[in-house]
């Protein structure tokens, strides 16, 4: 990955500048950029909901509540992360969920089976790249449509979870792993009111800063931004077409692998059914993040609020209590749905106009 | 003696162009590895109690009567190059909504019951179906996303109707039809063929197949051939939704239980797998109805053929993956480049589609 390095950091600093200012004057920003409108739209829908919150059942706006909402969901996160760059090519991965299960159970299973905990880890991550590898090939050498080739390796890593296992596999309770779990007390706040933060959020949120340096400030993100845009222009401009399409993949399935060893390390446990409908929260947390379904446009920290969005909509159905929590995914759907009304509007204006 | 002879190796000659060659021969290869581990495996017995025919055959073409309803619904979307992902969970749906209705009922044994629930369920499939195919029709949504969302939020919905429980009812209407025998023939393999020979009697008897084939080749084109697609993809996917409500029902009545988790459960995919392998091209632009039925076939039997062969039945989507896989190598231009280049000159009609 070749950086274009002349003062990375204040460069970083100021484009992570530029994004506030654009995120605060919402309204500049949808003059600017109509494709922007849907980031906007979330931010706003998280602060409603974060308010609605408050106001109806409280303690929303709590250290212990906002602690837990990051811990709950890092694996969210960091798939949101993932499918962001595979989403902006203009592809798609349908594998997440069963790759984090494939996974798990193979790293659980090792780590029991008496393997170094970290090789555990590293074998866990590599299970993802692997099935990221595949994809990417069958999508970029072989012309398989992204959909058909992830659904075909969604298929593969949940029965290949199953051959191994198809009972909860428990990770021994001294095990290692648990520890990237462990809770740090950073602030202890009266009551359970502290502010935690264990490893597994900081491997998320250091996710969503590498996956933002890499998709504004070097080559491959912006070929990746270029070959959802447009594959030919890319191609004739003489960019890594092939490259970084294959990547992408890579990218999205190595990071299903990392969340495997977030969830895993949160659960203490794993089975093959583990994940089932993620990929449905990952690619709503992305559109609902602004990213167009298309491809070419959207943003990283757009899919973090996503995640955010679809997580504290959960936090709020289980307090609510009188929702079913079946129907969650209903409402997941009809979200994604809206949103990807909304960009048909956003690209239907920008033709015109 | 001759004349017989050649017109046999017509006959065979025909055969090994149809698309399908493939998907018959690969049912034969397993039935022939089935026979190695138990030479009576092809046998057919008749029960003298009941007269009903028995036997491994008999089970495979009971078995695959869902599988066969999902595909022809499947190979039509296919074939305007779309995909219904939400098959599956519109099995689950149907059934959930048939076994609600009969253990409501006041008279659940009654054939009026019968009747009732089993249009009830069909009307809610059809509905999903008319979503999706609004959806993609008139809002302009890409397929695969518009029934991952239907897919998702359609498994969300049947847990809804039953609360998250397994219900189930009572109903001899419903139970005969899965289970029952008409002239010692199971009743839901007679429906099946019925109902595949009408739509492929609908279809290529008139204009309405080769419209769906302009569809999937060019969109544009066809409006302006005088086609009007949206009607007709409208129709496409309220058919596959009403095929995979009848299905539903054949899956659920067997056991009068719907289980809303794994009813319909992955079965997407093997519904995509019988289209490819009959010869339908993901692509679009040409169906083979006929194909997908072998397809289901196929699939029918590979599942029954693992399971016979001590593979526990959880893993079998990583061999249809592993299938699947396969056939869309063979479908890619690389591929097949690889190979024209050895049979000498290039076809030219291959990549007018």
């Amino acid at each position: 990955m070749s950086t274009t390095t002349q003062q990375p950091q204040r460069r970083l600093l100021t484009s992570l500048a530029d994004t506030i200012r654009s995120f605060v004057s919402g309204s500049r920003l949808l003059r600017l950029n109509a494709a922007a409108m849907p980031t906007a739209a979330a931010l706003l829908i998280f602060v409603v909901l974060v308010t609605f919150g408050q106001v109806q059942y409280g303690g929303i706006v709590e250290l212990g509540t906002i602690s837990s909402l990051f811990i709950n969901n890092a694996y969210l996160i960091i798939l949101a992360v993932g499918m962001t760059f595979v989403i902006l090519t203009g592809g798609i991965d349908l594998s997440v969920g069963s790759v984090v299960a494939l996974s798990s159970v193979a790293g659980v299973m090792l780590a029991n089976a008496g393997v170094n905990p970290w090789i555990a880890v590293l074998v866990m991550i590599a299970i993802g790249t692997v099935m990221g590898l595949l994809a990417g090939v069958l999508v970029d050498r072989f012309d398989v449509q992204p959909f058909i080739a992830t659904l075909a390796t969604m298929f593969l890593a949940r029965g290949l979870a199953s051959m191994l296992s198809t009972t909860p596999e428990r990770l021994e309770a001294d095990s290692a792993i648990l520890g990237i779990a462990t809770r740090l007390t950073i602030y202890d706040g009266p009551g359970v009111n502290d502010l935690v933060v264990p490893p597994s959020v900081i491997i998320a949120i250091l996710t969503v800063v590498v996956a933002y340096v890499v998709l504004h400030r070097t080559r491959t993100g912006r070929t990746a931004y270029a070959l959802g845009a447009s594959e030919q222009s890319a191609r004739l401009m003489g960019l890594p077409v092939a490259r970084t399409r294959v990547l992408v993949y890579v990218i999205s399935g190595s990071l299903a692998g990392l969340a495997a060893v977030t969830y895993t390390a949160r659960l203490g446990s794993a089975q093959n059914v583990t994940g089932i409908g993620w990929e449905l929260n990952a690619i709503a947390a992305v559109v609902i993040g602004g990213t167009l379904l298309t491809g070419g446009a959207g943003y990283v920290l757009g899919s973090l609020i996503g995640a955010l969005v679809i997580a504290l909509m959960n936090l709020l159905i289980i307090r609510d209590g009188s929702i079913p929590p079946e129907s969650t995914t209903i409402i997941t759907g009809g979200m994604l749905l809206v949103f990807v009304l909304l960009q048909r509007l956003v690209i239907a204006r920008r033709r015109k106009g | 003696m001759t004349q017989t002879y050649s017109r046999l190796r017509a006959g065979l000659g025909a055969l090994a162009h149809k698309p399908y060659i493939w998907g018959v021969l690969g049912i034969v290869a397993l039935l022939i590895v089935n026979v190695t581990r138990d030479p009576g495996y092809l046998q057919i017995s008749v029960n003298p109690a009941n007269g009903y025919l028995a036997g491994n055959l008999l089970d495979i073409l009971r078995e695959s009567a869902p599988i066969v309803m999902i595909s022809v619904g499947m190979c039509l979307v296919v074939a305007t190059s779309g995909i219904d992902l939400s098959v599956g969970s519109v099995m689950a749906v149907s059934g959930a909504v048939a076994m609600e209705f009969l253990q409501a009922a006041s008279a659940p044994q009654s054939t009026m019951s019968a009747a009732m629930a089993l249009l009830l369920a069909l009307t809610v499939s059809s509905l999903l179906g008319l979503v999706n195919g609004v959806l993609v029709a008139y809002v302009r949504l890409q397929p695969f996303i518009t029934t991952l969302i239907t897919m998702l939020a359609g498994r969300g919905l049947a847990k809804v109707i039953t609360g998250g429980q397994n219900t189930s009812a009572s109903s001899d209407g419903l139970a005969w039809i899965a289970n029952g025998r008409v002239l010692g023939f199971p009743v839901v393999v007679i429906i099946a063929i019925a109902l595949a020979l009408l739509i492929g009697y609908l279809v290529r008897r008139s204009a309405l197949g080769m419209m769906i084939e302009a569809i999937g080749i060019n969109e544009t084109a066809s409006r302006m051939a005088g086609i009007k697609p949206h009607g007709l993809l409208i129709t496409v996917y309220l058919l596959s939704g009403l095929l995979a409500g009848v299905a539903g029902v054949f899956s659920t009545a067997t056991v009068m239980t719907v289980d809303v988790s794994n009813t319909g459960y992955l079965l997407e995919l093997d519904a995509i797998l019988a289209v490819v392998i009959g010869g339908t091209a993901l692509s679009g632009g040409k169906f083979s109805l006929g194909g997908a039925v072998v397809g289901a076939l196929l699939i029918t039997t590979l599942d029954k053929t693992v399971v016979f062969l001590g593979v526990p039945s959880a893993a079998t989507p990583a061999f249809k993956a592993v299938v699947i896989i396969v056939i869309c190598l063979a479908q890619s231009s690389r591929v097949r480049a690889l190979f024209r280049d050895r049979r000498g000159p290039v076809r030219m009609k291959e990549r007018v589609a």
